[in-house]
């Protein structure tokens, strides 16, 4: 490739080479982007195949051109040293540049010019881009499934409810902050299941009852991955302790365990949810197969958290246990007044991590029927009245699941960041 | 005293708790089983299975048996599995690579990649690529040829087919280019450490790959045709694609997303082992005399991918459990074919939800196991 630097800019015709190099690069851009734009294609009149390379030879001649080691000139050299450091750097540069511009106008115009979104039927779907009307209209489906129209503000309320609890323990005075654990781990937990069960299906305090076969859409996801989260950390909290005991048979008993629930993918647990949890229970006892599905997800996604859990109990140093032990505590009173309480706060990005999990395996839940908001996509899609939108329904869930999930990822990074400073 | 029952207590409470549940399931299930009249056992896998399966790698239809159609499942399951690791693979390598680049632009736009793919539920993107997007392909009548010979339609990709005359023969060259680099390899490496003397076994090997099997067209007999679909006229309005192979367009679906996703988590592994390379050794080597090259091929390589590959076969594991999901767009995997039509016909719940579960089980621990094999021969032995 160093053949290819015959042409290079020394001090004196340094501004020269600047200029035109500028003036190459540039204009290989402008090229490919009334191409794109305005669908004009002016370099027609060279012969195919070097009308469709020039603007990558014209930008790889022009970048060529403005490298230099360093120019005294702050723009210049930033542009050199994270785009344009050799050659083979140039033309990637080029080809990620060509494609955003390339693909900017279809999708824009798909999404945004070319869409609808006023009407409330089928037929104001005029556009060649996309239906927003199908989405508006579906869009109360979509979040909360077949529930009743008029009584969505009880699941916004217990929504609104379970989040400022959640947030409670962080105004706790500071001479009740050492309950802080025991609210998270016990009280919450039992005062969110009571909240969502009392609100969202009713039947008390004088609520219309609601039976979970009207639960759906992206209500559902949160309810269940919600569920599935606080009921499996106690369990995984057990599970840990567990397989790190000095007593051999809890050991392979909690091993077993964990290693069964994470060698099989989720889809067969759901499976088994639904056709072999009846079979395991008393001959008249009914189950709910809401309840069924989170039982299942609990015991699946216990195993996982019990891992995470087990990752914070080894990454105490020794010395915690050894001088825990020789005040004279005993395992219990070590574990819950010295270990644990370190080891969960080390713990809470992979929590964090497996609740994430957790929020995109619900939509799964999907194939044993319940529809959530993958489920009432489905339903939207195969309506006879909405045929042919499946496009925009998907990328509207993408987008939902995407802001949530990446929101999720990002903060669990930073707490990670956060501990590993201050410790 | 009072320590031996501390210990031994706990112990035999945990027992009796678990085979409490488990004698309190069985005691259920077979009140159940003997209401439902239904009985428990494995003997319904010889029996004719009567449904048919759409795709499938071996020889199957409805007069064969379950233990049969399991083993179609079975095979689709590894079948998607397989090509979608190595897509996964290879786009994880470019995206973890690139994601270290020193071009600003390359690296922001992996990284979009990988948080773009990343973060959104697996199951959507399969109905993504399978309800929307493959669902815009043309019908086969307009499908116009990709490279010359192949036809993506909506009914699925259409790619010519391989006739073999002497297939064995040319599998046997095969063998022998595997046995005879195996062979230089090894003396190479004792040339190198007894006599400092190098040879480019990277030619010599890939020399034989290229001679060895070409030599069996000439010498051996063996030739090679391709069967090439022909778009085929089957009523006025109805067309379909003969010869050649046809892969349905669930396969492609499942393979896009489940590769797609798991890129991105093999990209974030490959990224970590070679940031997980300290510069030291870089310099030290460079400092030793190494080339660049050498650097990369001796000291960066080996040392990063004793990071990469525990986490990278983990994915791995991830994704061929994830790929039970294609029984939600019906291609039939061991999850479709067994645990749900052949469920539904025979009704054996237990039997047949444990028998998947157990084979997903299986395949999880026998690669558990290598890799803690391969973990611990790996393992940097500090003296």
């Amino acid at each position: 490739m160093n053949s290819l630097n015959f042409l290079k800019s020394n001090k004196q015709n340094f501004y020269y080479f600047l200029y035109l190099g500028l003036f190459l690069f540039s204009i290989s851009i402008i090229d490919v982007a009334i191409n794109a734009f305005l669908k004009i294609n002016i370099t027609s009149f060279l012969p195919g195949i070097l009308g469709i390379f020039l603007p990558l030879i014209l930008g790889f001649v022009g970048l060529n051109f403005i490298r230099t080691e360093y120019s005294g000139i702050k723009s210049l050299d930033i542009i050199n040293k994270n785009i344009n450091t050799n050659n083979f750097n140039a033309i990637l540069t080029l080809l990620i540049i060509f494609a955003i511009i390339k693909a900017t106008p279809p999708s824009l115009s798909w999404m945004i010019f070319d869409a609808n979104i006023s009407g409330d039927t089928k037929e104001a779907c005029t556009g060649t881009g996309a239906c927003w009307t199908y989405v508006k209209v579906w869009f109360r489906r979509f979040m909360y499934g077949m529930y009743p129209n008029d009584l969505h503000w009880r699941i916004n309320l217990a929504f609104i409810l379970v989040i400022a609890l959640g947030f409670f323990g962080f105004f706790l005075k500071d001479n009740l902050k050492k309950y802080l654990a025991l609210y998270y781990v016990i009280i919450y937990p039992i005062i969110a299941f009571l909240v969502i069960y009392y609100l969202i299906s009713g039947g008390a305090f004088g609520l219309v009852w609601v039976e979970t076969g009207a639960w759906g859409g992206l209500s559902l996801t949160f309810i269940v991955s919600f569920f599935c989260l606080i009921f499996c950390f106690p369990l995984g909290m057990v599970l840990a302790l567990g397989r790190r005991s000095n007593l051999p048979m809890i050991r392979y008993i909690s091993i077993g365990y964990i290693e069964f629930w994470r060698g099989v993918p989720l889809i067969t647990v759901l499976f088994m949810s639904s056709v072999m949890f009846p079979m395991f229970l008393p001959e008249d006892f009914f189950m709910d197969k809401l309840v069924r599905v989170i039982i299942a997800i609990t015991l699946f996604e216990g195993a996982y958290c019990a891992e995470v859990i087990r990752g914070g109990l080894q990454a105490l140093p020794r010395g915690q246990y050894d001088a825990a032990k020789s005040l004279g505590m005993g395992y219990w009173k070590m574990h819950i007044f010295v270990i644990l309480p370190q080891a969960l706060k080390l713990v809470i990005p992979g929590i964090c991590n497996t609740f994430l999990a957790l929020v995109k395996d619900t939509p799964l839940i999907f194939v044993v029927g319940l529809a959530e908001l993958a489920g009432m996509l489905a339903l939207a899609k195969t309506n006879p009245k909405w045929l042919g939108f499946a496009m925009e329904g998907y990328i509207f869930a993408a987008i939902i699941f995407w802001i949530i999930c990446y929101a999720m990822s990002k903060y669990s990074y930073n707490l990670e960041a956060k501990y590993k400073t201050e410790r | 005293m009072n320590n031996k029952i501390k210990k031994i207590l706990p112990q035999i409470i945990t027992v009796l708790f678990v085979l409490g549940i488990f004698g309190f399931f069985t005691f259920n299930a077979q009140i159940n089983m003997d209401n439902r009249g239904i009985d428990f056992g494995f003997g319904f896998l010889t029996q004719e299975s009567s449904f048919d399966v759409q795709f499938s790698l071996i020889e199957y239809s409805g007069s064969h048996s379950y233990a049969r159609a399991y083993l179609v499942g079975l095979l689709n399951t590894l079948l998607v599995s397989f090509i979608s690791i190595i897509f996964c693979t290879i786009l994880g390598v470019i995206f973890g690579v690139a994601r270290l680049s020193s071009n600003y632009l390359i690296r922001n736009s992996a990284a979009w990649y990988v948080e773009f793919f990343r973060n959104i539920p697996l199951l959507l993107q399969i109905f993504f690529w399978y309800y929307a997007a493959l669902r815009a392909l043309p019908v086969p009548e307009k499908a116009g040829p990709w490279f010359g010979v192949t036809y993506m339609t909506i009914k699925g990709y259409y790619i010519p087919s391989f006739i073999w005359t002497n297939l064995d023969i040319f599998l046997y060259s095969i063998l022998a280019v595997v046995v005879s680099i195996i062979i230089i390899s090894t003396y190479a490496k004792k040339l190198q450490e007894n006599e400092g003397k190098q040879i480019p076994v990277f030619f010599i090997a890939l020399g034989l790959i290229f001679v060895l099997p070409a030599l069996t067209f000439f010498i051996g007999g063996v030739s090679l045709d391709f069967g090439i679909p022909v778009l085929k006229q089957l009523s006025k309005t109805s067309y379909v694609f003969e010869g050649g192979i046809g892969l349905p367009p669930e396969l492609i679906a499942l393979v896009l997303a489940l590769s797609l996703y798991t890129s991105t988590f093999v990209a974030e592994c490959v990224r970590a082992g070679i940031q997980g390379i300290g510069k030291g050794q870089k310099e030290a080597a460079a400092s030793v005399g190494l080339t660049p090259n050498q650097i990369l091929k001796l000291v960066v390589m080996p040392q990063a991918l004793r990071i990469i590959i525990p986490p990278t076969t983990n994915q791995y594991l991830n994704l061929t459990k994830n790929s039970s999901l294609a029984a939600a767009i019906a291609y039939p995997d061991l999850v479709l074919v067994f645990a749900g039509t052949a469920l539904m016909q025979t009704g054996k719940a237990i039997e047949i939800v444990s028998i998947t579960m157990l084979t997903y089980l299986s395949i999880s621990l026998a690669i558990a196991a290598i890799m803690n094999w391969y973990n611990k021969k790996i393992e940097i032995k500090e003296k």
